[in-house]
């Protein structure tokens, strides 16, 4: 019997790479011996991308794409299919899942520098795929054809409305093909939703594989094993993937799933945050939800869209919020790698920026308010402001350099401030302001005058 | 088999065979760029409507369905009409310079009989449809004189469909191209240029 298997194997692998495969990305990948609770997400986001390949496929047999059938026929799906409810429910809360899995990988990279030489590649086809994903949860929202469903839709779509030169509206119609969003944008968003998005996930996150086997996988404490090697070529701090970290990952998988599970059964729509109440109503063209907010994933961007009184200037800012993750390799070009050896000065940054990145993400999904608009416009602020003190901290500045900062810093500020002044919330601006004074007085004027931002000896070798 | 090639000419058709796909490809774009164009029939559809308003109280408004979209009819009592012009201070574009309108709206009233207001219930911001909120139902903000609300990002707009200053609309609401049949009925979709 082992010969047996032992000879297809033989000649498999005379036809096709396949111990080739498995040896190259698994057997004798050699990743660092210290990865920590941090490195479980890359494999958890592949794991939701098969948990919401295979719900998708399931939930396209019973859906209808048609403005007419959709909404019945998630209801369909709901109460009358056998499981019905369970495969919907877990495509949903798949959706959030993958997001959240992915911000909490995306977390470890900025924590742990993964996107610096040699990853820049890897980071950029990383944010190729988390791209992909908001295009993929965007189409998938319109489906169900619920009240969320649509005007959260006309929300985006009108987005690309805010283009100069009358491109706008022609562009806004090409996309929805109609004069509304109506039967065709929906069965469009369909295809896009379950062929061509996917299509364009599943390669990329080959390719993102693929670059990281290439320059091998970083680590907690950011040095390169793969620049001590020992005499078979072997990195001295690696350990084959398999089966170490097959079996970590397994046990992720396992945690991971019984969270899951918890959602899927107890809270599904998670409060109202997963699946909104206003979709449990059919879409209606002619009523706007009392209160509109996207789905909480993208919530911090649209409070930074939301926050500006400028419809165009709130869309640039909105994309380039996102966006501006491209550039990061090339904007903090410190030499150290792992937050564990930069100064005090980078935890705090980053930790300001996850907070900011959750407050605003709150903000997002309330009413608009006036306080709340200004906290998001000043947060707003901090968040872009997270990437140029990164780019300021890349290396030790003269202090005419930083004074120069500064004094571009606030008078671009300043000038938004009088841009969007009004007289009854002059009060609110100037208390709001102090916010983003506080900010820079600590991370510029703290890194040249305290010992805040020194940075730690780096070890030769992961600990 | 020869050992010498002619670069120059093996460059030349690399390039040449590259610009001809190029070209192959981009006009094999064509079709499936044109697919996603409203069909004959989504055009079909979005032919003019026609409205009876002979039953129109004053004060009263109207919400019809043109090209799917929300059609206000607003019937402006003599009040309202007066009102109008004393908030021009607070609009973005009192005059309605911006192209927002047909030529025969472009007045005072934003409408071609003073009374009655033809607007598109969309907001100019993104897409959502405001509320129509009287000037004693729910102040928005003192001096609010009446008008629409939109209900997604606070965009207000007076009862001739103006925006105010400092909202994130950036124009006023659209009057749609519309004529009157006669005293009691309205065509919407269409006016006197292209019906």
């Amino acid at each position: 019997m082992k010969a047996m298997l032992t000879g297809l194997l033989d000649w498999t692998d005379a036809r096709f790479p396949l111990s080739k495969l498995w040896n190259e990305h698994l057997a004798n990948y050699y990743a660092p011996k210290n990865f920590n609770f941090w490195y479980y997400f890359g494999s958890l986001a592949l794991l939701m991308l098969v948990i919401q390949i295979g719900s998708g496929i399931w939930l396209t047999m019973f859906y209808k794409p048609s403005a007419a059938e959709a909404f019945a026929s998630v209801e369909y799906i709901m109460r009358e299919v056998p499981m019905g409810w369970f495969i919907r429910y877990m495509h949903s809360t798949g959706g959030s899942f993958f997001f959240l899995v992915v911000y909490l990988h995306m977390f470890r990279g900025l924590m742990y520098g993964s996107y610096k030489n040699p990853r820049e590649l890897l980071w950029i086809l990383g944010m190729l795929i988390y791209l992909m994903m908001m295009v993929e949860g965007f189409f998938g929202y319109l489906l169900p054809w619920g009240q969320m469903s649509y005007w959260g839709a006309q929300v985006i779509i009108s987005l690309f409305g805010a283009l100069p030169f009358d491109l706008g509206d022609p562009l806004t119609l090409w996309i929805r093909g109609d004069y509304v969003i109506a039967d065709a944008t929906l069965n469009r968003f369909f295809a896009l939703h379950v062929a061509a998005v996917p299509l364009a996930l599943l390669a990329l996150v080959a390719a993102h594989v693929m670059a990281l086997h290439e320059v091998g996988s970083n680590n907690p404490d950011g040095i390169e094993i793969k620049k001590n090697k020992d005499a078979n070529g072997i990195p001295r701090d690696g350990i084959p993937f398999h089966p170490y970290y097959t079996v970590k990952d397994i046990w992720g998988v396992a945690v991971c799933l019984i969270l899951f599970a918890a959602v899927l059964f107890f809270a599904p729509t998670f409060f109202g945050y997963f699946i909104e109440q206003p979709n449990f109503v059919p879409a209606n063209p002619l009523k706007t939800p009392e209160h509109i907010a996207p789905v909480w994933y993208f919530t911090p961007y649209y409070a930074i869209l939301r926050a500006i009184p400028d419809k165009l200037t709130g869309v640039i800012a909105m994309f380039a919020s996102v966006l501006v993750f491209f550039v990061l390799p090339w904007l903090d070009r410190n030499p150290i790698k792992s937050v564990r050896y930069r100064g005090p000065m980078f935890k705090i940054l980053l930790g300001i920026f996850v907070i900011t990145f959750i407050v605003l993400g709150y903000l997002g999904t309330q009413s608009p308010t006036v306080a709340g608009s200004e906290l998001g416009f000043r947060l707003g602020e901090l968040y872009f402001s997270f990437f140029l003190i990164l780019w300021l901290h890349s290396k030790t500045r003269t202090a005419s350099f930083n004074y120069t900062v500064l004094g571009i810093v606030a008078v671009l500020f300043v000038f938004f401030d009088a841009m969007r002044f009004d007289a009854d919330k002059g009060m609110l601006m100037f208390v709001s302001s102090l916010l983003v004074i506080g900010y820079y007085v600590f991370f510029v004027l703290g890194s040249m005058y305290t010992k805040l931002n020194e940075p730690k000896p780096v070890p030769e070798r992961v600990t | 088999m020869t050992t010498d090639v002619d670069a120059g000419r093996r460059r030349f058709l690399t390039a040449s065979v590259a610009v001809v796909g190029g070209v192959a490809a981009a006009g094999a774009a064509i079709p499936f760029v044109a697919a996603w164009q409203p069909s004959e029939r989504a055009r079909a559809i979005g032919a003019p409507i026609e409205v009876d308003i002979s039953k129109m109280e004053p004060g009263q408004m109207l919400v019809e369905k043109w090209r799917g979209q929300p059609v206000w009819i607003v019937n402006r009592t003599p009040e309202v009409l007066q009102a109008l012009p004393g908030i021009d201070d607070r609009l973005r574009d009192p005059e309605s310079t911006q192209d927002q309108q047909p030529a025969y709206a472009r007045n005072e009233f934003r409408s071609i009989k003073p009374e009655l207001l033809v607007l598109i219930g969309i907001c100019t911001h993104l897409g959502c449809s405001p509320i129509k909120v009287n000037q004693d139902a729910a102040p928005l903000g003192a001096g609010w004189q009446g008008g629409f609300f939109c209900p997604c990002h606070g965009s207000t707009f007076d009862y001739a469909g103006r925006v105010y200053a400092g909202v994130p609309a950036p124009t006023n609401l659209v009057v749609p191209p519309h004529k009157y049949l006669s005293d009691t009925r309205i065509l919407i979709g269409a006016d006197e240029g292209s019906a």
